[in-house]
């Protein structure tokens, strides 16, 4: 009897919850990579958030300022390995400002319709698994299929479903492999059908709405704020698109509209990436149907290697090839910040020249990194079960974060 | 382009004796600011209504080891409404602080500490100047130009202390530098025949096989 009445006791002190610290990660599934976590917990409530990363830094920016421009440009895959060739478009359309060519249509076309396959990648794998965070396994198994098939296209035109190296500083690696058009246009057409699918299973899913609606919301004042860029600002009310408002390569070719959240909150950017993705096929679409015929990459070989045939025979092409990959071509002094509007937002480089070989200062804006900073006020007063939706909204990669 | 242009005389001509000019440099704008004047320009360029500069895409540092003012710390904004970029310069060497900005952004919390950690960059009233990027206890700033590209120390799992342990990098082959500036860029001058085949024609580049440029 008397030791039940202790218990009784010691149960009512303890209702007196102290604040604690709880760490989280830096290996958890729902951490999207490397993140560790200090949360300063009320109980459940999420008082602050302190994200602690660097924990994949490379030094990314300090290897590129040692190495020439055209072995620079590999990094870029390697920063969100998820939309790899977004990333080099960044790159390179900074180096070519800088050298003042231009890439000739047929290049530019072939770079949107992969920038956009890498978009719709992008968004395929950020839902998955933010679904899978929330609880729903299906969506994951169905989109991992279907986002192999699009690898395919990657592996195809360059020989890496990843790491593809294929968007030059003036045009493309090589051109198109023949058939590659029809057979991508046939996967295109089938994807609404399977997008379709996979938002029967989650737009008016109770469960996953009661883990978003309302959750993470942030105001258009604080989505500008908080430097946010892509989905996260689109999500919050502000039709704001790079492709649309500065438009590079041959975007202003092409039909397609901004979708936008009016909310703010992780539903809102769930809806924001799944219309982003019927915006990609359309312009997936138009550019397979508009491909022009011609060049893939500038002709001018200060720049570009010239074709292997012709290094048969003339000297002068192997010269030109021999300097290119051990010398590399000088880029005119300046300075340049180049956006491009990536999956997951604004990513830039600001690229300094001394007139060298090699990049004197290679700066990289990711988007994540503004968005994950956010984290801290945007889990204020949550509970920490929706701490793991609102990282699932952000779509964080660390490899760009971290850099 | 004009109404870049435009733009900068007009924002010059408001922050007088805050700024020391700017420039043009492929059609992007580049203010040159003082340093301790840093937050009444942002302030105004974030406020005004010619400006509306609202996001603060990016704060990030450059190092030139031989000037005086060796750290460059370029601050870049975008006005949504005007569908403008700007990017602001300041100056500062290793001492000196430059004010924070993160009252006036909120984002630029860590980007300056990013810059601290990188350069080693002082920001006077960010309240969380941590490191955020390198290890934990790491010392140094790695983005310098005099901070070598192997880094200082290495670390590996001790089996007998059953804890990672710190060491002086020990590269089993030498650091290799290669040089491969040429020496011969400067002979386009002097034309010798054959020479004409590696000028870089205006409109492209004409195969041998189909017949010489016109150098």
């Amino acid at each position: 009897m008397s030791a039940v009445e202790k218990n009784t006791v010691d149960i009512s002190e303890e209702t007196q919850i102290k604040p604690y610290t709880m760490n989280f990660g830096p290996q958890h599934p729902a951490a999207h990579g490397v993140l560790r976590l200090v949360l300063e917990m009320e109980g459940e409530i999420v008082e602050r958030a302190d994200p602690h990363i660097g924990l994949l830094h490379r030094g990314t920016e300090k290897l590129i300022e040692h190495k020439t421009y055209t072995q620079a440009l590999p990094y870029f895959d390697r920063l969100d390995y998820v939309a790899p060739m977004n990333q080099e478009h960044a790159f390179a359309l900074a180096t070519e400002k800088l050298l003042g060519i231009t890439v000739p249509k047929r290049g530019q076309y072939i770079r949107v319709l992969y920038c956009e396959l890498g978009r719709i990648l992008n968004h395929i794998l950020n839902i998955t698994t933010f679904a899978l965070d929330v609880g729903a396994l299906t969506p994951a198994l169905w989109g991992f299929e279907e986002r192999e098939k699009g690898m395919e296209f990657y592996d195809r035109v360059c020989g890496a479903r990843l790491h593809a190296n294929y968007f030059r500083p003036g045009g493309v690696a090589r051109d198109l492999p023949a058939g590659l058009l029809d057979d991508m246009m046939d996967w295109v057409e089938g994807l609404p059908k399977f997008l379709n699918d996979i938002e029967s299973l989650l737009t008016d899913n109770r469960i996953f709405k009661q883990r978003t609606v309302d959750i993470g919301t942030v105001s258009t004042e604080d989505a500008l704020d908080w430097g946010f860029s892509g989905p996260m600002l689109r999500g919050s009310n502000v039709a704001w698109d790079l492709r649309k408002s500065q438009p590079y390569d041959s975007y202003e070719d092409f039909d397609f509209d901004i979708p936008v959240g009016k909310t703010g909150d992780c539903y809102a950017r769930y809806l924001v990436r799944m219309a982003e993705m019927y915006e990609s096929i359309k312009i997936m679409k138009q550019a397979i149907e508009k491909m022009p015929d011609g060049d893939c990459k500038t002709n001018d070989y200060k720049v570009c290697p010239p074709p292997r045939a012709e290094m048969k025979s003339s000297m002068e092409a192997m010269i030109h090839h021999f300097k290119l990959y051990t010398e590399g071509y000088h880029v005119p002094k300046g300075e340049t910040y180049t956006a491009v509007e990536a999956p997951k937002g604004e990513f830039g480089v600001f690229l300094v020249s001394d007139g060298t070989n090699r990049p004197y200062r290679c700066r990289i804006r990711a988007p994540g990194f503004p968005h994950l900073q956010a984290l801290d006020f945007m889990s204020k007063g949550h509970q920490l079960a929706d701490t793991v939706s609102i990282i699932g909204s952000l779509d964080i990669v660390f490899g760009e974060i971290d850099r | 382009m004009d109404a870049l242009k435009d733009l900068a005389d007009y924002i010059s001509e408001k922050m007088e004796g805050s700024l020391e000019g700017y420039r043009f440099d492929h059609e992007e704008l580049k203010l040159f600011a003082k340093a301790d004047e840093i937050k009444r320009i942002l302030n105004f360029l974030r406020d005004d209504k010619e400006c509306y500069f609202r996001v603060l895409i990016d704060i990030t540092g450059v190092d030139y080891p031989e000037r005086e003012q060796r750290f460059e710390v370029v601050y870049n904004l975008l006005s949504l409404r005007h569908n403008h970029r700007a990017r602001i310069s300041v100056f500062t060497d290793e001492e000196t602080p430059i004010p924070s900005v993160t009252d006036i952004f909120s984002c630029a919390g860590w980007f300056e500490r990013e810059v601290w950690d990188m350069y080693g960059v002082l920001f006077d009233g960010n309240t969380d100047l941590r490191r955020i990027l390198t290890d934990y206890g790491f010392e140094g700033h790695p983005q310098r130009k005099d901070f070598p590209l192997t880094g200082h120390v290495e670390l590996r799992y001790d089996d007998e202390l059953k804890r990672v342990v710190y060491e002086p990098v020990e590269l089993t082959q030498e650091f290799r530098n290669f040089d491969t500036l040429s020496p011969w860029e400067g002979l386009t001058d002097v034309q010798l025949p054959g020479d004409e085949k590696g000028t870089k024609p205006e409109h492209g580049w004409v195969s041998t096989k189909q017949g010489r440029t016109e150098g």
